[in-house]
């Protein structure tokens, strides 16, 4: 614990991260106002004791909308981090394991993924299913089984030289359970860093998905949704603006930070002089 | 007829970018129920291929095995399916490695570890593997073993990590086992240790064991028999009491010359240590006669024309060389 608390980058990567979580596991049982009741008599309210945020164009409460687009942003992020992680890994320890064809065909057709610009395909495939946050997720997710798949594979090759797979061989175990005990038990902490950098990625993604109209769907609240419906406001309520984005900012750095320490902390030669 | 492990002409080559190179050229040998075969010689002579070679694990490609057969209790390993030849490795050959420091997965507990082969092999519940890696590691004199299922492998000093690896290869009762220089990267008295650690198991449990080493003074302590290895071929076999009195290969009287003698002073200058001058030979290519020939002090013409055989020389001892024939070509200059 120590070791980790040691860490600039960490510490202030958990407090940020801690924060966003904390707002969204709030928002579940309690904001100021429904986030998505409309009030037309206060509409584009300043930042006030009553609306310590301000109010958007149908007088609903910015706070209250930046608290729940927190959960929808950890949701986008586990998600999508889920499916890039669970088909990423698998891929990756096969392509690491079978080697030759097997390992050409996976990692050619990751070039291929990685090839297109990931906010341009994650359009492509939301404007083709239609827009909506279960597309989204799932068009950012595909693009993160081959970061992961590679990540694994490139670990998972150097963990099949090493001694204490010959060992394991040699009492008998079968390559399923090597691979399951001894080679992915090693890569966890290169997957959890890259995991938690992918995770504020997606944030981000989903953010500029919506802000484009094609995550979330209104009512609903989400950082880069309302970011798109203050644009038409931004001279009449800039803080309709500024708060989601700082949200965004925020939970964005948050997680990087976090990556950034865990790396740091994981990996001991890697020294950082600040 | 009933070895326990019979080889056949062993041969095992790898492709290099130079071409094939042989790393095992011919080997016969066989262990006996409860015997301590040592087999030596130096860094890159096929001791540990041979090894991994009856245990399966030579790597296919580069590695390529031929054998005339590899007996096993009476069962021929190289028609066995790889999944067949699984099953005996751990339950019935066990191998203990050189590095303690790298053969035990550094992010697993070692109780998990040491267990692991029954979970593999016997099917059995955890918290039952769990209790015979207790026993084993108590077994192995590892303190408070209970307490220690749970470590890691850096909390433990190399000699622990050692014993750890015995209990490994141990909990499933191996009738053969193969211990590829077991002390190598350990210091002395942890090495004399863990050596009669595994010459206390052997009698125990009426085990044979397979002795890797360079060590010709480990030799002389654990085996019964002893086989010469140099580039890839047995040069003698003989049991260990006649290798050191009279060694018949150049090469084996080469090595026990290298060794230090701290008891013994000519004259009243300090004995001083002689070497086989040369460096082993590349593998890659033929070479037509004795492969020692050109670092033998006693080579002749006839030694690179022709390969010698592995014949007896005297009492069941054998040597791979011509000096069998040709006595009087045996001249010590010193």
């Amino acid at each position: 614990m120590k070791r980790f608390f040691g860490n600039l980058n960490f510490t202030l990567g958990f407090i940020l991260s801690l924060f966003i979580v904390m707002m969204a596991l709030t928002s579940l049982v309690w904001t100021p106002y429904d986030a998505n009741s409309m009030d037309a008599l206060h509409r584009l309210a300043r930042p006030s004791l009553t609306h310590p945020l301000g109010t958007d164009q149908y007088g609903r409460d910015i706070l209250s909308r930046v608290m729940v687009g927190a959960v929808n942003s950890i949701i986008v992020g586990l998600v999508t981090v889920g499916i890039g992680i669970s088909l990423g890994v698998f891929l990756g320890l096969i392509s690491a394991y079978f080697g030759k064809f097997v390992d050409e065909a996976i990692m050619r057709l990751s070039d291929l993924l990685f090839g297109f610009p990931a906010v341009l395909s994650a359009i492509l495939i939301t404007s083709i299913l239609g827009p909506s946050i279960i597309n989204a997720m799932l068009a950012i997710g595909i693009f993160y089984i081959p970061v992961f798949a590679r990540l694994t594979r490139a670990v998972a090759m150097t963990i099949w030289e090493r001694e204490f797979i010959e060992a394991a061989r040699a009492c008998g175990v079968n390559e399923i359970y090597i691979t399951w005990r001894h080679v992915l038990p090693n890569i966890l902490s290169p997957l959890l860093v890259q995991a938690t950098i992918q995770f504020a990625v997606a944030i981000l993604a989903e953010a500029a998905l919506s802000y484009l109209g094609l995550g979330t769907q209104p009512p609903f609240a989400s950082w880069g949704r309302m970011l798109n419906e203050a644009q038409t406001f931004m001279t009449l309520a800039p803080w309709m603006a500024v708060f989601p984005g700082v949200a965004i900012a925020l939970a964005v750095l948050g997680f990087n930070l976090l990556g950034d320490g865990l790396r740091d902390t994981f990996d001991p030669k890697m020294v950082r002089k600040r | 007829m009933n070895h326990l492990l019979e080889v056949d002409n062993l041969h095992v080559q790898f492709d290099t970018p130079q071409g094939p190179a042989s790393a095992v050229d011919g080997a016969s040998f066989h262990i006996s129920h409860g015997e301590t075969l040592g087999l030596v010689g130096e860094s890159g002579c096929g001791k540990t291929v041979t090894s991994l070679s009856i245990l399966g694990l030579i790597p296919s490609p580069p590695g390529y095995i031929k054998a005339d057969r590899i007996l096993f209790k009476g069962r021929n390993l190289l028609n066995l399916s790889s999944e067949d030849v699984r099953k005996i490795r751990g339950r019935e050959i066990a191998m203990i490695f050189q590095e303690p420091m790298t053969s035990l997965n550094p992010v697993l507990p070692i109780g998990r570890q040491v267990a692991e082969p029954l979970i593999a092999h016997k099917g059995i519940s955890k918290a039952k593997a769990f209790k015979e890696a207790i026993k084993w590691l108590d077994y192995v004199k590892i303190p408070e073993a209970r307490k220690r299922l749970y470590d890691y492998p850096h909390q433990l000093s190399g000699g622990m990590r050692q014993r750890i690896m015995i209990a490994m290869a141990m909990v499933c009762h191996p009738q053969l086992l193969i211990a590829d220089e077991p002390t190598t990267a350990l210091d002395v008295t942890i090495q004399a240790q863990i050596l009669s650690l595994i010459a206390g198991l052997k009698e125990e449990l009426n085990m044979s064991v397979l002795l890797i080493t360079h060590d010709l003074g480990v030799v002389a302590q654990m085996a019964d028999r002893v086989l010469v290895m140099y580039a890839g071929e047995i040069v003698e076999e003989a049991d260990v009491m006649s290798l050191y009195d009279r060694p018949f290969h150049p090469y084996t009287e080469g090595l026990l010359r290298s060794m230090p003698i701290l008891d013994k002073q000519i004259g009243d200058k300090l004995h001083r240590l002689t070497e086989i001058s040369g460096i082993a030979p590349c593998t890659t290519g033929l070479t037509q006669g004795c492969k020692f020939a050109d670092r033998c002090p006693f080579a002749f013409p006839l030694c690179s024309e022709k390969r010698p055989e592995l014949l007896e020389v005297k009492d069941g001892q054998r040597a791979r060389c011509w000096l069998r024939d040709y006595p009087e070509k045996r001249r010590h200059h010193d």
